[in-house]
């Protein structure tokens, strides 16, 4: 049994100060992602035809293509922190652990910039 | 070292299928992370041009695909509705025992009804049929 009081224990092993950014942020997202998910999966879903033609004209109407790139943002934070407390849960490994969590940053960052990239193109113009 | 405080393990809690709404929402927010894989990988190849989209559709339309769009949509029904479950109880409603198992079985019925709606309606006759 340790000697030590239970402030001594917790003392210099405080919170980061970071669980409530964290934990708010994801509900933030959340809230925006309920409005941009439905409206993307409506707007597409509502389309005749799955073709190139027929999407390059959806995605260069502003409205579609502004939705999109919100869509993209929200989801890929929205992701990387539920990704990022799923390995902080169960992978207890620390190194492992720090490994997985960069490896999930860099995923998310890169999969938002190539979709951002990639929507930009289409709705700004290029070759049919 | 003192004992640190840690998040709940599955193993020491006993089953109840509220438990079972929980695990399968985080569940399914990963399925949902996985398919963004998919969905950044639709958009590039769309931006690559009418010949790059053409052979992407190639591989899009494979019945491995189909099959995860299928559990995609699952995931993304479940995810939206539970989320939404959470936002309710954050507001600080909903959190007794009784309320929370009627939720449960709310989500569950909403989740199964409008999957089966959305695949249905997916896969009736001539759509999208180019």
């Amino acid at each position: 049994m340790s000697l030590r009081g239970p402030l001594g224990q917790v003392l210099g092993r405080g919170s980061a100060k970071q669980g409530v950014h964290h934990w708010w942020l994801q509900r933030v997202t959340s809230v925006a992602l309920v409005p941009l998910s439905i409206g993307f999966l409506v707007s597409l879903l509502a389309l005749p035809a799955l073709d190139y033609a027929t999407l390059v004209a959806w995605m260069r109407q502003g409205g579609v293509a502004l939705g999109l790139v919100l869509l993209v943002l929200v989801a890929a934070r929205h992701s990387q922190l539920g990704v990022r407390v799923i390995i902080e849960d169960y992978v207890h490994a620390s190194g492992v652990k720090a490994l997985a969590l960069v490896i999930v940053d860099f995923a998310h960052v890169l999969a938002a910039a190539a979709a951002v990239f990639a929507i930009l193109k289409v709705a700004l113009g290029g070759r049919l | 070292m003192p004992e640190r405080p840690l998040s709940p393990h599955l193993s020491v809690y006993k089953f109840k299928y509220t438990l079972a709404t929980s695990i399968l929402n985080r569940f399914a927010g990963l399925i949902l992370s996985l398919g963004l894989i998919l969905f950044v990988y639709w958009l590039v190849a769309l931006a690559g041009g009418a010949r790059s989209y053409a052979q992407a559709r190639v591989v899009l339309s494979l019945g491995v695909c189909k099959l995860a769009y299928a559990a995609l949509i699952a995931a993304f029904v479940y995810h939206l509705a539970a989320g939404v479950r959470h936002l309710i109880w954050d507001s600080g409603r909903g959190l007794e025992r009784e309320s929370a198992r009627r939720s449960a079985w709310i989500l569950t019925a909403v989740s199964i009804i409008v999957t089966i709606v959305l695949v249905y309606w997916l896969l009736r006759p001539g759509a999208f049929a180019q």
